[in-house]
């Protein structure tokens, strides 16, 4: 069975490779498991956050259920999601914090992505103390008196310093600047992902032990370890041009989705749905907690919150 | 030598020898020595100071980043990718696709029985049943699409290296001098952690499947090289000869004798490959290539260890079934396999039959209701186990005091010692721990791969990685020769160590991430316990077989002159045992290596980190300097550890 296949396999790239006289395009470049089964297939990029699997989840659901495709999903880092999407390896971003290099690059110049409107979520970066440690003491909630509680916030890890713990490397993230730039007496340590991240302050919470923390929102993690944020000096526009002098506070930022052009343009019912998907803080938060807390699989949370939810979605699909 | 010196009554020779080796590593030292005082001198009047000098530095974020945007900016429309990469990218893709259709166009019943009947064939009947068992476990965990995806990649993947390595080791096989040049290229490669690999193939082919199949092949290709070169080489000279006088040609030599000589290597190299190609394709869903990896890669964004389980034991069950199978194929080779003609044609029959009627009830997929959840059980033991164990053990302190306590005690002070060595220094102690175990050579290989590290301009975390690394390999050691022991004493302990250790050596690495955070918390603690968690098994194995392997009339002796137990272990078996220690060390070494970048996951820092930022952010100076700083170590590292006979596999 296999050896047959393999003879098939071997003739068949043997072909390609002998008849292949025109050049072969690296922006069309779909995955080997798309459209396996007949019907059309959508390539979804998730990203590692709980977020943005519940957007994946909730529009996978529809695609397969209302629209009748097969939707695959991929995990990709934010920047090689870029690269993807561009590719057409994927069809579309969801979420995105705004990567105003990639822009420029694939939508403006190489007009292989197209913009494809606001998810109606806006993101939060900032750093946050659990809301226990900011009720026993209120001052920490202000940069300025962070110093104060170095000591307390120290870890094996930190070296004598307090510990920031930050997230994953493909997060966007000022913080060693800002600690230098702000003269705070503290060492940022990289968890190097978010799941260790996500570990790290449930123990940190189950102990009631004080810690300052990276954290954005929407998040569901806030349900389960209430956090209250940090003030930093506040954001103005372009403060946080110069990545080596930043002094402030991170933006709001309205999340946006991005469509990879060909599929925006002859994606049919699926591209008119994803452009017009939009919804709430509260509506994403709602499916990430069931992920998330109660465990679900993305499409069993997906399908409840669809259930429920039936006005939201059925504008999405007019 | 060892051997000589054990050994009663030859005490005046061993003497003798003992004085030789101690001269000539006298010598080597006074000569190093020599050395230093020369240079020291002037290096230190010209660059003072503890780490590099900056002056010896090469700054390769500029061309690098001018090379990774050139690369996005031509993809398009450059004749090199339109005509050359988009191929291997298409081809790649189809070859994928078809096997992935295949796959499943033949039902969950058809390939089931296909991949027993397959072993069957080659393996027997228990190889058979076991082989049925784990793909209906495999549907069973609710992951039957992810295997098949996993499982076409797989096939792509192997084909492609086995037709590399077997043109390579051809070559090398029947030339002295191929042999003579590939030979240093093959034994880098082995030592080259895998991810050193994808960020490169990332940038050229993008993300996705053609990316992780090429990075498997490299991967993967080289002990199928390495293989089929030893077998043709190691062909029995006598059968050679009365070939040769028989008037065979050299074509017909090679055809009639030496291939069908070679035949066990080559499926060794065969297995070794497969094993390999299947951690690769774990590691390769960083780089978005679907299939199970992914399913382990995506649990892990919930912190989901069940649901990472669930998509890991098919990758375990696969492992061992391809590993056992092809094992036993090799084993069996000339013995009649398979049951008679007859027997076989039913079977054949059946199998083909049932995938018929999958297909004609229209049952392909499968069937969604059959799922078992393990998941949930599984998260509540690994609550259960960071509840209770992460601190206030009466006595004992948690797990998080202990890795603090690691963390300020040992881990802190080597690094800090690491990072204060003047530079020089530094390569002084390479130098001379790679000469005294090795040759002049060896020695040679390891500082220059030493002070690449510095030119690279990263130092201070590299020797931050060392720290890690070599605090993982002690700890490594302490307890793989302390379970090695015991298994090589007690079959019982051995009989209930295999699967343990099967399981452990299997198991993708992101599955354990989480659980060593919740034990550990973030830091470079967890990172140190994800690294001796995957050394251990080969630490273990190899010391068990070579603790096994010692003479048994030598320790009979030793019995007979009222030897206890330990004085047994420690004065015959250890001693006769040492090419085999010194090869667990080797092993251990490259092996921990291997999980630095997981560390950088967990808040190890460093060089691990670097990679996964580089990968994560595309961003070709950083990962990819980072990466070659790790190769720099793992060379340095495998030359001051070489033993006198070198692995034929790589571990895993």
């Amino acid at each position: 069975m296999r050896l047959r296949t393999m003879s098939v396999t071997a003739g068949v790239s043997a072909l390609l490779l002998l008849t292949g006289c025109g050049a072969a395009d690296m922006t069309k470049q779909a995955s080997p498991f798309a459209g396996a089964q007949g019907a059309g297939t959508v390539t979804l990029s998730v990203q590692s956050w709980v977020g943005a699997q519940a957007n994946v989840g909730v529009a996978q659901y529809l695609l397969e259920h209302e629209l009748g495709y097969r939707v695959d999903t991929v995990q990709v880092d934010e920047v090689p999601a870029w690269d993807a999407l561009s590719q057409g390896r994927v069809d579309a971003i969801l979420e995105d914090w705004g990567h105003p290099d990639q822009e420029k690059r694939y939508v403006e110049d190489k007009k292989t992505i197209v913009a494809g409107g606001g998810l109606g979520v806006t993101g939060h970066i900032g750093w946050y103390v659990p809301t226990y440690f900011a009720r026993q003491h209120p001052d920490v909630t202000d940069w300025k008196n962070l110093n104060k509680y170095a000591g307390r916030l120290r870890t094996a890890e930190s070296g004598g310093k307090g510990q920031l713990l930050d997230g994953s490397p493909s997060y966007v993230t000022n913080d060693k600047a800002l600690v230098g730039n702000l003269k705070l007496n503290y060492q940022v340590v990289f968890a190097g992902s978010e799941a260790a991240q996500i570990t790290q302050m449930k123990q940190f919470a189950k102990e009631r032990k004080p810690f300052l923390t990276y954290w954005y929102s929407p998040q569901w993690l806030f349900e389960k370890v209430p956090m209250t944020e940090v003030r930093l000096p506040a954001y103005k526009d372009g403060c946080d041009a110069d990545a080596a002098k930043v002094a402030c506070a991170y933006p709001h930022t309205p999340l946006q989705k991005y469509l990879n052009t060909d599929f925006a343009k002859n994606g049919g019912r699926a591209a008119a749905f994803l452009k017009k998907f939009k919804w709430t803080t509260e509506d994403q938060n709602e499916v990430s907690l069931m992920i998330a807390n109660d465990r679900m699989s993305a499409q069993e949370a997906a399908k409840k919150w669809v259930d429920s939810h039936p006005s939201t979605w059925r504008a999405w699909l007019s | 030598m060892a051997a000589v010196t054990a050994t009663v009554g030859h005490t005046g020779v061993s003497a003798l020898l003992r004085s030789a080796t101690r001269h000539r590593a006298l010598a080597k030292i006074l000569l190093l020595a020599v050395a230093a005082a020369v240079l020291v001198p002037v290096l230190d009047s010209r660059w003072a100071g503890g780490t590099w000098p900056h002056a010896l530095t090469v700054d390769l974020a500029g061309p690098l980043g001018r090379t990774s945007d050139w690369i996005i900016d031509n993809r398009d429309s450059h004749p090199l990718f339109l005509y050359f990469f988009g191929y291997v990218s298409n081809a790649v893709v189809l070859c994928v696709r078809a096997v992935y259709l295949v796959l499943l166009a033949a039902g969950w019943a058809g390939v089931t029985v296909a991949a027993g009947l397959v072993a069957w064939r080659a393996a027997g009947i228990r190889l058979a049943l076991g082989t049925t068992a784990a793909f209906l476990a495999c549907g069973l965990l609710g992951m039957w699409v992810p295997t098949l995806q996993t499982l076409a990649l797989m096939v792509v993947a192997v084909l492609a290296s086995v037709a590399l390595g077997a043109l390579l080791g051809l070559a090398a096989g029947l030339s002295d001098r191929t042999y003579r040049a590939l030979r240093p290229v093959l034994d880098t490669m082995q030592v080259l952690p895998a991810f050193a690999y994808l960020l490169p193939v990332v940038l050229v082919f993008g993300i996705g499947v053609p990316a992780a199949v090429l990075a498997t092949v490299v991967y993967a290709a080289p002990p199928m090289a390495r293989l089929t070169a030893l077998g043709l080489r190691d062909a029995d000279t006598g059968v050679m000869e009365a070939v040769t006088s028989l008037g065979a040609t050299a074509r017909q030599r090679l055809l009639t004798a030496r291939l069908p000589l070679a035949r066990k290597e080559l499926l060794l190299g065969l297995n070794q490959t497969i094993m390999m190609a299947l951690s690769m394709a774990v590691i390769a869903s960083v780089i978005g290539a679907g299939g199970l990896g992914d399913r382990v890669y995506q649990a892990l964004a919930s912190v989901d260890v069940g649901a990472a389980l669930a998509a890991g034991i098919p990758i375990v069950l696969l492992a061992v079934v391809l590993d056992r199978v092809t094992g036993a194929a090799g084993e069996r080779l000339g013995t009649r396999t398979g049951g008679t003609a007859l027997v076989r044609a039913y079977a054949l029959a059946a199998a083909v039959a049932v995938a018929l009627a999958g297909r004609l009830t229209g049952r392909l997929d499968w069937p969604g209701t059959w799922t078992v959840h393990i998941a949930e059980p599984v998260n509540r033991v690994v609550g259960w186990m960071t509840d209770h164990l992460y601190s206030g053990v009466p006595h004992l302190g948690g797990t998080a005091d202990w890795a603090g306590h690691f963390t300020t005690w040992v881990l802190d002070p080597l690094r800090d010692g690491f990072q204060s060595l003047p530079w020089w220094s530094v390569l002084l102690i390479v130098a001379a721990l790679a000469w005294l175990i090795g040759t002049w050579r060896t020695a040679l290989t390891a500082v220059l791969a030493m002070a690449a590290i510095g030119v690279l301009g990263v130092w201070k975390p590299s020797l931050d990685t060392l720290s890690q690394v070599l605090a993982a390999v002690a700890v490594t050691l302490v307890l793989g020769f302390a379970t090695g022991v015991a298994a090589a004493r007690s079959e019982r302990v051995e009989r209930l160590l295999r699967p343990v250790l099967d399981v452990f050596q299997t198991m993708p690495q992101f599955v354990y991430l989480i659980p060593v955070v919740a034990l550990f918390g973030v830091g470079r603690a967890p990172a140190v316990a994800a690294a001796v968690v995957y050394a251990l098994p080969a630490v273990v194995r190899i010391t068990t077989q070579g603790l096994r392997a010692v003479d048994p009339a030598a320790l009979e002796a030793a019995r007979s002159l009222g030897a206890t137990g330990a004085q047994q272990l420690r004065q015959v078996q250890l001693p006769l045992a040492r090419p085999a220690l010194l090869l667990a060390v080797n092993q251990g070494v490259v092996l921990v290596l291997a999980v630095v970048i997981i560390g950088g996951l967990v808040g190890g820092g460093a060089l691990g980190y670097d990679v996964v930022f580089g990968l994560a952010q595309g961003d070709l100076a950083t990962g990819l300097v980072a990466g070659a700083a790790i190769v720099c170590l793992g060379l340095m590292l495998d030359r001051v550890t070489q033993p006198t006979r070198r692995a034929t596999k790589k571990g895993a």
